[in-house]
């Protein structure tokens, strides 16, 4: 298999399979099931083997393959891959297959199809390089989410279907006419020239003469073109205040999905952001920096304090997912909005701050997915209770759940030992010199997390045992199997992040790189 | 490089690997958990001596051996972890695993019925690789990370009987408390690696603590001329604040007290809390700095020295009107380690660890022994429901008394005399204020005090629990024997194996063998450390700087030595007396009589009965705070925000309702009326088009007679 066909066969193989489950009848759901979950396999083999052929030491773009596409528009078929889109990959790789299993036994062939639909749009949008094949994964990933949500969603599904979409629409929306008007303006949807226009200031000239906005100074012009991307990141990611949507969503999202959501498509965002958002627009970056700090800043803190006010579970850890990827926004506004800083000191800290950024990424992909998988696990022994205060005390008959179930929680505490803390540490270390009173006011946030998944924990697990749960039955074998690497992954990169780290770090110190220029 | 330096990781790993192992073991596998954790703890503790053995001798910066290396890349440079052992780390190592294998074996007794007998030795062995991953760390990021770790130990074994809600909210309080001081120092942490580019504390001239990095940090000032070394060592300070318990993070500890007594002992009382004092001592060189650069004397060790003075008062007039033995003794830690806190900022590193060490060995025991009070009074832990116990517990009383004189500060012959002399020695000739001097010998006088108050409840007098409250007492608090029912095998076991003895007997009783006897070394080492710790020979300081100590008798009677010395006897001595005419004189004869203090000032006594009320403080402020911002925040995201994701949708929605009305009613109406206009009109032009060529003659004749016409009126015109 040659290297170059790797990004491609990525996306084929989810896509195909997705088309090829949706044709099969109703009544097979095993079939579908094995089908499935044989794609999926397919899919994580070749990230696997990518993950084999990367070079470490380069923080190039690998594998990239370009060919022309639509010429007259512009339009490549250009793919590639570098650190940040490799751990990107690998997660997503990881989690959809968790997710597959999740899903309950008689899941329609449909559900399995369109999660496999998804899988295509996410390797899709992680590896794509120019804007209209990336804005086609971006959109592609959103269908399926939106029909998983809408079909088989707890009971005010149909609301919270809609508004997600739409939301995640109107942020698309945003984007794409900010890319028409780039694409006016200067003939170009390729994310690599654009960066290179944009860091000889060419871009900004360009918007400002072709756009004919004469009424308008070029510096407005810019950044109304940066709003519009700047939104449609901002609610995917979400941030504060673009979030509203995610709760609802989260909570009637069926659990296997909102492993998804909230492990791979929450990511979309923050890639968008250090992929797109970042490059093309460093001046804008910085010139916004103070308020998309203070935004970050409210994030983080807003979240954990309402995560606290919170009595469904999925709603808590749906806030839990606001607060960690804000830490993740914190770092990149922090990285992306300083400057070039004295004798490139501040590249130390950036790199600092990005690589925590990834690390994050990746790690609070997999604790999320993993605890809304005992979530899930809760719903099937509760038929589908998940308040906070409905239980107590179920350490005492299912001890091996709350003890896996107390090392994802404390992961996601940021204890350290556990992967939540590398990410948290570099962040805050990148950003602590970069924007200092930003990073000193979301250390709050890391505070209240604490206070809430230790609630959390004090009501669910601990106390009397609610004697209407005595039947609660342990962690099934299959289940263990199920969270098992998961698990492990979490100590493995709390105490060994090298593994992860080993591969972005050359992406990061050319991105600090591009970030400082 | 040494073979020890270079494996000291083996040190916290031994244990590490056997909580790895024992949280693998199945519940009934009680014999592997405990020799699993007992097994390794005790080859720390040799590998220990040998580390130890290896800094003995050398002098100054010799005595110093750091193995260092890479964690993770960090873009064009890497994160560097390390250890480091030098006298510090030793005496800690030594102590700490001493110690902890002693309070092992005197868990086997204690935890004996219980039924998560294995678990809970898998969470001690996961403390104890924490606290000395915490030891050995020669980087202050690898000690936060094992700081956190002993902080999950100490959550999971106050949470050990985590079906008791009072343990569950103890547990969670204990960690958020402490983790409101661990947000300061992980601040202090980053800025510090921000100002310095590295975490090692040594590392050939570029760590932390070197010259370098110090001279460096005390050029640069954060505004109003603090300079940044201040700054970076306040921060440090608050996670020492929250781990000591130091006013006003101290509320966790009494409350941890709902932990298994060994766990009180080793986290409680000997190792977590005094990770406070150590870590200040770790970083002594950066706290010490100063723009002035006197020795021993900055901004931040006068903070150190008044947060210490304040807390060790505080605690010890609490620990006065308390009437749980733990709490008490709970009180006393927190008292002590201001203490402490006082000796490192007056007296320098040797001062404050000097009593950390010696109060590790009689709190450890103080502990243990009133865990053996508990056992044997069947889980009371009411002094007031005690009395008598030396004649039914002879080895318990006669060790507890002499952890007792340790901690009160009996002259001569017991450690804790001499490093709490020496810590008011240093307090005397602080040159910034007398205060905190005046704080700690009423703070030395209340200790002996509470605890002759104790000892004259506990063990003299009559016994004054009965048999009807003990039963009661079981009943109404099934600490480790009930409420533990079914699950598993051992459990109604267990229970069983218990019964007859309760059934049997509700008088006192002494206990095993496997808990009295590390009392006894407890007890005998409270008394060797007498050998190292006095002016004589002050053989400890020597080997924390690294010179060798000399004898010498005549130190002993300067007169600034002598004056202190004295004054320490009578502290202690006012203490005792005024505890011996309350209690002693008139012996506490029924349990619910009222004390004989709280008899004088009822007033007084009673607000420091209830703790100074500071939880009720913190419940009406911090805690109603965040459950406020909790409110406010789900409700700005509902309402506000939500509310105007909603109110757009729905003016969106109006905007569609109104298009469509205007499109069906407006303009489709309109149009329809256009059309049939239109039709009409087409159908009477239509009707024009008949066909028929009279009708066309007949319009053509018509047109001509009015153009004829209208021409002959156009000319006449």
């Amino acid at each position: 298999m040659a290297a170059s066909l790797y990004l491609t066969l990525l996306v084929a193989i989810p896509l195909f399979g997705g088309f090829i489950i949706l044709g099969i009848e109703e009544a097979r759901q095993a079939l579908a099931r094995k089908l499935a979950l044989v794609f999926t396999a397919l899919a994580g083999f070749v990230a696997l083997a990518a993950w084999a052929a990367f070079n470490p030491a380069s923080g190039e773009l690998q594998f990239v393959v370009k060919l022309p596409w639509i010429p007259a528009l512009g339009v490549d078929y250009f793919v590639g891959l570098d650190g940040l889109g490799l751990a990107m990959v690998l997660l997503t790789a990881l989690l959809v297959p968790m997710a597959l299993l999740t899903a309950p036994r008689n899941a329609p062939p449909l559900q399995l199809a369109l999660m496999l639909l998804l899988q295509a749009g996410l390797f899709g949008t992680f590896t794509a390089l120019n804007f209209f094949h990336w804005f086609l994964f971006w959109e592609l990933s959103l269908i399926p989410a939106f029909f998983l949500i809408k079909l088989w969603g707890g009971p005010e599904r149909g609301a919270a279907a809609t508004q997600f979409f739409v939301y995640t629409m109107v942020g698309s929306v945003a984007l794409l006419l900010s890319f028409l008007a780039i694409f006016l303006a200067t003939g170009v949807l390729d994310f690599i020239k654009l960066a290179d226009l944009a860091q000889k200031g060419e871009l900004a000239a360009d918007l400002a003469a072709k756009l004919g906005w004469p009424q308008l100074s070029a510096g407005t012009v810019s950044m109304i073109i940066f709003g519009g991307v700047l939104l449609g990141f901002a609610v995917k990611v979400p941030l504060f205040p673009f979030h509203t949507w995610l709760p609802a969503t989260y909570a009637e999202a069926p659990t296997s999905t909102t492993m998804l959501l909230t492990g791979a498509m929450s990511k979309m965002g923050v890639y968008g952001f250090l992929r797109i958002l970042a490059p093309i627009f460093p001046e804008q970056m910085r010139q916004a920096q103070t308020p998309l700090l203070w935004l970050a800043v409210g994030t983080i803190v807003l979240s954990a304090a309402a995560a606290f006010a919170q009595r469904d579970l999925k709603r808590i850890l749906a806030y839990s997912s606001i607060n960690h990827l804000g830490y993740c926004l914190l770092g990149v506004f922090a990285a992306a909005g300083a400057g070039a800083g004295a004798v490139g000191v501040n590249n130390v800290e950036r790199a600092a701050a990005l690589s925590g950024v990834i690390v994050q990424m990746f790690n609070h992909g997999v604790t999320a997915a993993v605890l809304f998988c005992f979530v899930s696990f809760i719903e099937n022994r509760a038929d589908g209770l998940r308040g906070r205060d409905d239980f107590g005390g179920l350490r005492k008959v299912a001890p091996v759940f709350c003890g896996l179930m107390g090392i994802a929680l404390f992961a996601s505490i940021g204890l350290p030992g556990l992967s939540g803390f590398v990410g948290e540490f570099l962040i805050f270390k990148g950003a602590f010199s970069l924007a200092p009173w930003a990073a000193a006011g979301s250390t709050l946030g890391l505070l209240v997390t604490a206070v809430f998944l230790l609630t959390l924990m004090q009501r669910v697990f601990q106390g009397p045992l609610n004697p209407r749960w005595a039947g609660f039955a342990d962690l099934t074998f299959r289940e263990r199997l199920l969270v098992l690497p998961a698990i492990v992954l979490i100590f493995v990169l709390g105490i060994y992040p090298q593994a992860l780290i080993g591969l972005t770090n050359a992406t990061v110190i050319r991105m600090a790189r591009e970030f400082a220029l | 490089m040494n073979w020890i330096v270079q494996n000291l990781w083996l040190i916290p790993g031994l244990p590490l690997l056997a909580a790895g192992l024992s949280a693998l073991l199945k519940q009934r596998e009680r014999t592997a958990a405990a020799t699993l954790a007992i097994g390794s703890m005790g080859l720390a503790f040799v590998l220990s001596c040998v580390a130890f053995a290896h800094t003995l001798g050398g002098h100054g910066e010799e005595t110093r051996h750091v193995f260092n290396f890479d964690w993770f890349q960090l873009g064009a440079t890497s994160l560097k972890l390390g250890w480091v052992l030098d006298p510090l780390t030793a005496a800690m190592l030594v102590m700490v695993t001493f110690v902890g294998t002693l309070i092992f074996i005197y868990s086997v007794g204690y935890m004996a019925h219980d039924e998560n007998f294995t678990r809970f030795f898998c969470f001690l062995s996961l403390f104890a690789a924490a606290m000395l991953g915490l030891v050995i760390a020669n980087n202050l990021l690898l000690l936060f990370m094992s700081w956190e770790l002993v902080g999950l130990a100490s959550y999971l074994l106050i949470g050990f009987w985590y079906h008791k809600p009072s343990a569950a909210a103890a547990a969670k309080k204990a960690f958020i408390t402490t983790r409101i001081g661990d947000v300061g120092f992980f601040l202090g942490i980053v800025w510090l690696y921000s100002e310095t580019g590295t975490l090692l504390f040594y590392d050939n001239g570029h760590g932390c603590l070197e010259a370098s990095a110090l001279t460096k940090l005390v050029s640069m000032t954060v505004g109003g001329g603090v300079v940044v070394a201040t700054a970076i060592s306040l921060l440090i300070f608050c996670g020492a604040v929250g781990k000591s318990g130091q006013v006003p993070l101290h509320v966790w500890l009494p409350d941890a007290m709902e932990g298994p007594t060994p766990v009180s002992a080793l986290i409680h009382a000997a190792t977590m809390v005094a990770a406070g004092v150590f870590l200040l001592a770790r970083v002594y060189p950066l706290l010490d700095v100063d723009p002035l650069n006197i020795a021993g004397r900055s901004t931040a060790l006068s903070v150190v020295t008044w947060v210490g003075a304040v807390t060790a008062l505080f605690a010890a007039l609490i620990a006065v009107a308390q009437n749980d033995i733990k709490r008490i003794l709970a009180y006393s830690t927190v008292s002590q380690l201001g203490f402490m806190m006082v000796g490192i900022g007056t007296g320098g590193v040797a001062v404050g660890m000097l009593h950390l060490i010696t109060h590790a060995f009689f709190k450890a025991l103080l502990f243990l022994g009133a865990g053996s009070v508990i056992h044997g009074c069947h889980e009371e832990q009411d002094i007031r429901k005690m009395g008598g116990l030396r004649a039914h517990m002879p080895k318990t009383f006669a060790t507890y008394a002499i952890g007792m004189m340790a901690l009160s500060g009996f002259p001569f012959v017991f450690s804790g005399f001499w490093s709490k002399d020496e810590i008011l020695h240093e307090a005397l000739h602080w040159d910034e204020s007398h205060w905190p001097f005046y704080m700690v010998a009423l703070g030395a006088v209340l200790t002996a005090f509470y605890m002759s108050r104790q000892m004259c409840y506990v063990f003299f007098g009559k016994y004054r629990g009965t048999a009807h409250a003990a039963a009661a007492h079981d009943a109404h608090q099934p600490v480790k024997h009930e409420a533990k029912p079914a699950k598993g095998k051992k459990g109604p076991q267990a229970k069983g194996n218990h019964a007859p003895a309760k059934a049997s007997s509700r008088t006192p009783h002494e206990s095993p063998d496997v808990m009295t006897i590390p009392l006894v070394l407890l007890a005998a080492f409270t008394i060797l450390l007498v050998l190292v710790a006095t002016p004589v020979w002050p053989w400890f300081h020597g080997y924390l700087s690294g010179h060798a100590a000399e004898v010498r008798v005549s130190e002993l009677f300067a007169w600034d030595k002598l004056s202190v010395i004295g004054l320490s006897i009578i502290l202690v001595s006012v203490g005792v007396a005024a505890a011996c005419w309350l209690y002693w004189l008139k012996p506490v004869t029924r349990a619910d009589s009222v004390d004989a203090l709280e008899q004088l000032r009822p007033d007084v006594i009673g607000f420091l009965k209830q703790q100074c009320r500071v939880d009720e403080f913190y419940e009406a402020t911090v805690v109603r705070f965040n459950a406020w911002a909790a409110v406010a925040s789900d409700f700005l995201d509902r309402w506000i925000w939500g509310g105007a994701v909603k109110a757009a949708s729905l003016a969106v929605l109006g905007v569609a309702w109104a298009s469509r009305f205007f499109d069906e009613f407006g303009i489709n109406l309109g149009f329809q009326k256009g059309c049939d206009g239109f039709a009409g009109a087409g159908g009477l032009l239509a009707r024009l088009q008949s066909g028929r060529i009279h009708d066309y003659l007949r319009v053509i004749g018509l047109a001509l007679t009015v153009l004829v016409l209208a021409l002959v009126w156009g000319c006449r015109s």
